[in-house]
């Protein structure tokens, strides 16, 4: 499915790169561990986590993952925003947990 | 599988310790670079974790550190350099899960003791040379 979609499905609110919105969603990973995405995530995932910091730009952009959904109404660095627009990375916010997320998607997905 | 490239390709980058706004600059570039080559989607991600892991390691770690790579027809071959405190016991720092990292650096989802594993993991020759108080050095590559 389109990213799009899920953002509709789940009312995601979207904060950057919204040419993303095209990119296909074949798969999740959930981790707030960076290595662990690095290590298990794969092509076109959608990373769900709690980190907000700079470096989770590098971690999406580098495995080619769909996209980052930051859970928990976690506000998102400003310098994040701006390096994930740089780099073509859309960011979602919700204020749902992690597992919710998480669910709904392997739902949608299925 | 051969490439069609006719000179080595030969990039390096200067990396600096605690410079966590920086990370990820030089692998995200090797990524580009490999991307243009044409290489496969599978050696790309691979060359792109290890180099990401080697990156973060000097960043965490070192005061300073040198990243290399090239790129002949058959193989990748990525050499990182640092300046930092060295590793005392290397076959204890290969083990997933052990770290010595700072809780500060934890917090931020790194520091979970995958970084020299998934190095190992995604590359085909994987070296490690370190000297307490003097510096490390690791040695990858992936061959196409």
């Amino acid at each position: 499915m389109k990213l799009a979609d899920l953002v509709k499905e789940l009312s995601l609110e979207v904060k950057t790169y919204k040419q993303g919105l095209q990119n296909n969603v074949t798969g999740g990973y959930v981790s707030d561990l960076l290595s662990d995405v690095m290590a298990n995530s794969k092509k076109d995932d959608i990373w769900i986590t709690m980190q907000t910091h700079l470096n989770i730009i590098a971690v999406a952009s580098l495995r080619t993952l769909s996209g980052i959904i930051i859970v928990g109404n976690r506000q998102v660095h400003e310098d994040t925003i701006t390096r994930a627009e740089t780099e073509k990375v859309t960011i979602m916010t919700t204020p749902m947990p992690a597992f919710e997320v998480a669910g709904k998607i392997y739902q949608l997905l299925k | 599988m051969t490439i069609d490239i006719k000179h080595t390709i030969e990039e390096s980058f200067q990396l600096v310790g605690g410079n966590f706004a920086n990370a990820g600059e030089a692998s995200i570039q090797l990524k580009r670079k490999l991307t243009e080559i044409g290489l496969d989607e599978n050696i790309i991600r691979r060359a792109a974790t290890a180099t990401f892991e080697a990156e973060m390691n000097v960043i965490i770690y070192a005061a300073a550190g040198w990243l290399r790579y090239h790129v002949t027809p058959e193989y990748l071959r990525i050499i990182v350099e640092d300046m930092g405190p060295g590793i005392e016991d290397i076959e204890l720092a290969m083990q997933e899960g052990y770290s010595t990292a700072p809780d500060w650096v934890r917090e931020m989802g790194w520091g979970a003791g995958m970084g020299l594993p998934n190095m190992k993991k995604n590359s085909d020759i994987f070296k490690i040379d370190s000297v307490v108080g003097e510096g490390t050095t690791v040695e990858m590559i992936i061959n196409f």
